[in-house]
Parts: structure tokens; C-alpha cells; sequence
């Protein structure tokens, strides 16, 4: 199968008044990917990411998401993706599968396809005891993959993760990225925004975005030898430092 | 079409699920309503009397028993002068003084004629007020009684006579009972239904929630539709609560039909969650969604018409009151309840609110938005 882009941005620009959050970005994203997005608080990951799920209207620049533009068409990329935001947001008052029966309503599945697949997720994640619990008796490294499984609940061709691992525990974490390396196997595309270094690790690709630009895209291997450094840890310290401007 | 009722059934879940939501739906209206209209009386009880008697006649005796057996006074103080009756209002222990000059009895039966003063605290004028006229009636009709007692019914009448009777109709009894409930429940039925939709959809900005539903293809009417329909039958369910309080408690049945206020008011109730809806699309707080909502009700109570008559406000507030959707459903409530009145004496209320209900939906759906 030929690589095939799935998302890309041409100067994509975001500005709030005079304050210009992303700053001409441009990048292409193939399917089946895992593209990590990187940069510090504040650096624009977001803001990029909010306007290529229909979130925000860029102020300038073009970018399309399965093949529709952001512009015209971003109710139809609403169709295809998935989306994760920081703010962990599943219904805490609703219980585990009366989410997924939701959100699997909401995308148009029918009730066998919820059913079937609510119960293939819950034991994916050895919650089947869990199902009939209100979200919120759950610890939050649950809360996150349910999160994630119910981002991608609906089978979509892309979905977008913006620091889907904040404030969970190593372990999970890598749980975690299991369940990320588990979606890409069955064809979906992952954008995902971190500030974990050894998460970038895990990707098959990254950009670093410094005060809103993108300063350095490559594999994790051509960046750490293009910037001379051991890890991405240090890649990120050289290309952070320059940065002028913080939350 | 297909995602509404799953949006629906996640409202529904969410809403009976809070206890806090359900009390405030059913139980804190029917005890306001089972509570306030027993306080909110207009008529002026327990008026503080004191009487300063000069003369200590038996005729000055009788009128300050007739007064006191009238039911509304309250007698705090007999005194001898003027000056312990007024010290008397200046500690509040009275509202009203009486004051009988001396030989009030001889001058009345000599001279035919006598006159006494009345001075009343102005500082709650309502009181003072209505406490004077009530005082000034009762002494016409002492009055009277003390002349009867001397001129066996003069043959001829020396002046000429108007004796007034009047017949109160509607509430013949001026029951102000039947004139408040139904109005207050009209206020109960705004408040919770305009602060539960503002509330609850502020909640989900706040929570994040909001934005997780953004980012699906979810049609917005069909979100808002989700918001409304649970709310709007909650409203009904209060209002048919309100009703059984209505009749249990105060025995008040609508002397009109219950469809038509029921009509009305499946009308009114979008009107009053369009409001809702629209102060949730400019708040982003809770705390913002309560104040904003509570400033418009405080205006929507003081200018329903519900405890001060529309009729006698200034020209500039009556046209204010055109814009309270509020004082269109009270006035439906008082014309259905108490005169009994029909769809077509009402139509042009309803005609209003469903303009309030399309212009206030229409803003909130306009200025609700997926992304911004």
C-alpha cells in the first residue's frame, strides 16, 4: 500500500488578537501513523490540534483531515475522527457502558454494534466487573484508556490525543501506550500531544513546536542524530531553550 | 434523528441520577408553595394601636372596643397623653395613635359633632395607610351606631344620604389565597426551569464535557433539543405537582380548564428554557449562569404584576413589563383560575410568548456554537 496522507497543514495559522498561538505550520501526516506532536506549555499543540478537529477556524493557512477541509467541511471530519482532550471528559454521573452507548449513538451505530463492541473493549481492559460502575468510582488510570477506547469506539480513521497521559503512573502509561500501538495495528492514524520524552520515543514520527512554530519533524532515530543527542530529552532541551515566550 | 434519543436517555440519566436537581425540581417548590402564600398577604393584620384617651367616657370606652373587636388592631397602649402614645411609635410599640380629646362624649352629644386624631407611623406607609382607613371606617361606622342610638330613625333624613355596597367579583370572598398561589407557581415554574437549563449546560463547559460532544458530528439542535425536551417535561410534571398543592391545600380549582393552561404553558415553558439555554451560550461559569439568571429574575418578579398591580406603575415600567414573559403567564393563570377564561380570551398572550419562545431559541441555537 503506497503512503497515503491523511492530514496535512499548509501555513496553518492561529492568532488570538495580537498574540499568534501558531505561527505557519506545514506537515503531513500518513495513515497509520503515530505522530507525535511535541512542545512545552504553550508552545500552540492545542490550538494546532483543536483547529484540525473543527474545534477552531484557523485564521489562515489550509489544512484537510481525511480529506476534507477544515473550512468547509468540518462537520464531516467530525465523522472520522476521534478526540481526546486534555480535560478528562467522559460523564462521570453516567457509568461505564451507558458512555459508550452514547457516544456509539451519537457516530449513528446501532445497538448491536454497541453492544459488541462494549463488551470486546471491557475485556480488552479487564473491566467487565466495571461496566454497570459510574465513571467517577473508577481511578483515573482506568478513567484514561476507557477514555481512549471510547475515542476510538466508533472505528474512525484518525484520532487525536492531546496529553492523553497527564498525571498517571509509569505503569499505566505504558498500558497505555499498548492500547495506542494496539489502534495503529488495526489501520487508525494517532496524532498525539505529550511532553513525555519517552513517549516520543514510541513514535513513528515527530514535530517540536517552539512559541508556535514547528522547529524540527523526523523519526525519534534522525532527530537524536541530527541534534547530536542521546535522547529526546536532550533534543527537546536544545530546541525548548530557544523558546521566548511561557504560559 | 437517531442520535437524539440516546441523547435523551443520557439527560434523563444524568438528571435523576443528581439528587440535588430532583429536590430542587419537586420538593423545594411545593413547600414555597405550601409556605409563602401565608406570608404573602396583603391584607394589614395586627396593627399596633395606642390610645390616648383625654375624655374616659363610656362613649370613648365602646369606640375603643369596637375598634379593638374589629380584628385588625391590636391595642399596645391606653395612655393619658399624647406624648406616651407617640413615645410609644418612636420604640415601634405602636404603628397608630387614637387620640380622644377630653369632653369628646359631651361634645358629641351637645354639639352633635366631635372630632378625634388619628396619627400613624408612615414608615411602613402601606400600613400606615391602609391602618387609617381602616381605623377612619370603623369610627364612620361608630358613628353611625352612636346616632341610630339617639334619633330613632329620623322620618325625614336631614341630608341626603349614598350608601355604597359593592360585590367583589371573581374571588367574591377577596380570598388573596386564589389570587397568589397560582401566580407564584408560575414564578416557581420559571425559576427552576430557566436555572436547571442554564445550570446544566454550563456544568458541561465546565467539566469539559461540552467540548468531547463538539468534536462529534452531533447536529446542534439535536444537543439542544436533548436539553430542553428533559426540562420541559420536568416543568410540566412541577406545574401538575403545584396544581395538586393548589387544590389540597387551598382548595383552588380553576374555575377555567386545565387544558388551556396546560396549553399555554407547554408554550411558555420553551420560552422561559430558550432563556435558559441563552444565558448558559454567555456564561462560562456556573457562578456567572446563577447571577445572570438571578439578576433577570429578581426584574421578571418585581415586574410580573404578581405582587404590585401593572396598572399602577409608571407608563415607562408597564412598557417594560411587555418584555417579562413572566407577567403574560400569570396574567393567563389569574384569568383561567379565577374568571374562568377560554383559548380564544387568551390568544393574544399566546400569540406573545410564542413569539418570546422562537425569538429566545432562535438567539441561543444562533449563538450556541461548535467551534469558535
Amino acid at each position: 500500500m503506497p503512503e497515503q496522507v491523511i492530514i496535512s497543514a499548509r501555513n496553518l495559522t492561529k492568532r488570538f488578537g495580537h498574540f499568534t498561538a501558531v505561527d505557519t505550520i506545514s506537515f503531513d501526516v500518513m495513515r497509520g501513523e503515530i505522530f507525535g506532536f511535541l512542545g512545552a506549555n504553550g508552545a500552540g499543540k492545542t490550538t494546532a490540534m483543536r483547529m484540525l478537529c473543527g474545534l477552531l477556524i484557523p485564521t489562515s493557512g489550509e489544512a484537510s483531515v481525511a480529506g476534507f477541509d477544515v473550512y468547509k467541511h468540518n462537520e464531516d471530519i467530525k465523522k472520522n475522527i476521534g478526540y481526546m482532550s486534555q480535560k478528562f471528559s467522559l460523564y462521570e454521573d453516567l457509568t461505564v457502558k451507558e458512555n459508550m452507548e452514547l457516544y456509539g449513538g451519537i457516530y449513528g451505530k446501532d445497538k448491536k454494534y454497541i453492544k459488541e463492541k462494549t463488551a470486546s473493549i471491557l475485556k480488552e481492559l479487564h473491566l467487565e466487573q466495571e461496566g454497570d460502575k459510574l465513571v467517577k468510582s473508577l481511578p483515573l488510570g482506568w478513567k484514561q484508556k476507557l477514555a481512549f477506547s471510547v475515542a476510538i469506539f466508533h472505528e474512525p480513521e484518525i484520532v487525536f490525543l492531546d496529553e492523553p497521559t497527564g498525571g498517571v503512573d509509569p505503569v499505566t502509561r505504558r498500558e497505555f501506550w499498548n492500547l495506542i500501538y494496539e489502534a495503529a495495528d488495526k489501520g487508525i492514524t494517532v496524532f498525539v500531544t505529550t511532553h513525555y520524552m519517552d513517549e516520543a520515543e514510541y513514535c513513528s514520527r515527530v514535530s517540536i513546536m517552539v512559541d508556535g512554530k514547528i522547529e524540527a519533524m523526523d523519526t525519534p532515530a534522525e532527530l537524536r542524530k541530527q541534534y547530536q543527542s542521546a535522547s529526546m530529552d536532550d533534543v527537546f532541551l536544545k530546541l525548548a531553550r530557544k523558546a521566548t515566550r511561557s504560559e | 434523528m437517531r442520535t437524539l434519543p440516546f441523547l435523551l436517555r443520557k439527560e434523563f440519566r444524568q438528571i435523576f441520577r443528581d439528587k440535588a436537581i430532583v429536590r430542587m425540581i419537586f420538593i423545594m417548590p411545593l413547600i414555597q408553595l405550601m409556605i409563602l402564600p401565608w406570608a404573602a398577604d396583603y391584607e394589614i393584620k395586627n396593627i399596633k394601636l395606642s390610645v390616648s384617651d383625654h375624655d374616659h367616657s363610656p362613649y370613648s370606652r365602646q369606640l375603643v372596643s369596637k375598634i379593638t373587636s374589629s380584628g385588625y388592631f391590636q391595642l399596645t397602649g391606653y395612655t393619658d397623653s399624647y406624648e406616651q402614645s407617640l413615645e410609644q411609635v418612636e420604640k415601634d410599640e405602636a404603628d397608630l395613635i387614637l387620640e380622644i380629646p377630653a369632653g369628646f362624649e359631651k361634645t358629641l352629644i351637645k354639639e352633635d359633632e366631635s372630632t378625634l386624631f388619628i396619627a400613624s407611623n408612615a414608615i411602613n406607609g402601606v400600613k400606615g395607610n391602609l391602618g387609617s382607613a381602616y381605623l377612619r371606617s370603623i369610627i364612620q361606622d361608630f358613628n353611625r351606631e352612636v346616632r341610630l342610638e339617639w334619633i330613632q330613625m329620623p322620618r325625614f333624613s336631614p341630608q341626603t344620604q349614598i350608601e355604597v355596597t359593592s360585590s367583589n367579583w371573581f374571588n367574591p370572598l377577596m380570598n388573596y389565597k386564589i389570587f397568589m398561589v397560582p401566580g407564584m407557581l408560575v414564578l416557581l415554574l420559571t425559576m427552576v426551569a430557566t436555572n436547571l437549563t442554564a445550570i446544566n449546560i454550563v456544568k458541561e463547559k465546565e467539566i469539559g464535557t461540552i467540548e468531547q460532544i463538539n468534536v462529534t458530528p452531533v447536529k446542534k439542535y439535536h444537543f439542544i433539543l436533548s436539553k430542553l425536551i428533559p426540562f420541559w417535561v420536568l416543568g410540566m410534571i412541577a406545574m401538575t405537582l403545584g396544581f395538586l398543592v393548589a387544590y389540597f391545600v387551598y382548595g383552588i380549582l380553576p374555575v377555567g380548564s386545565y387544558l388551556t393552561i396546560y396549553g399555554f404553558a407547554a408554550v411558555y415553558l420553551f420560552a422561559v428554557l430558550g432563556l435558559g439555554l441563552l444565558i448558559s451560550t454567555y456564561a462560562s461559569t456556573q457562578q456567572q449562569a446563577m447571577l445572570i439568571s438571578f439578576f433577570i429574575m429578581m426584574v421578571f418578579v418585581l415586574l410580573s404584576g404578581l405582587y404590585t398591580s401593572i396598572d399602577s406603575m409608571p407608563e415607562w415600567a408597564q412598557w417594560i413589563t411587555r418584555f417579562n414573559p413572566v407577567r403574560y403567564f400569570i396574567e393567563v393563570m389569574r384569568m383561567v383560575v379565577l374568571k374562568g377564561s377560554g383559548l380564544a380570551d387568551i390568544k393574544y398572550h399566546l400569540l406573545i410568548i410564542t413569539g418570546f419562545a422562537v425569538v429566545l431559541n432562535s438567539w441561543a441555537i444562533f449563538s450556541y456554537r461548535k467551534r469558535s
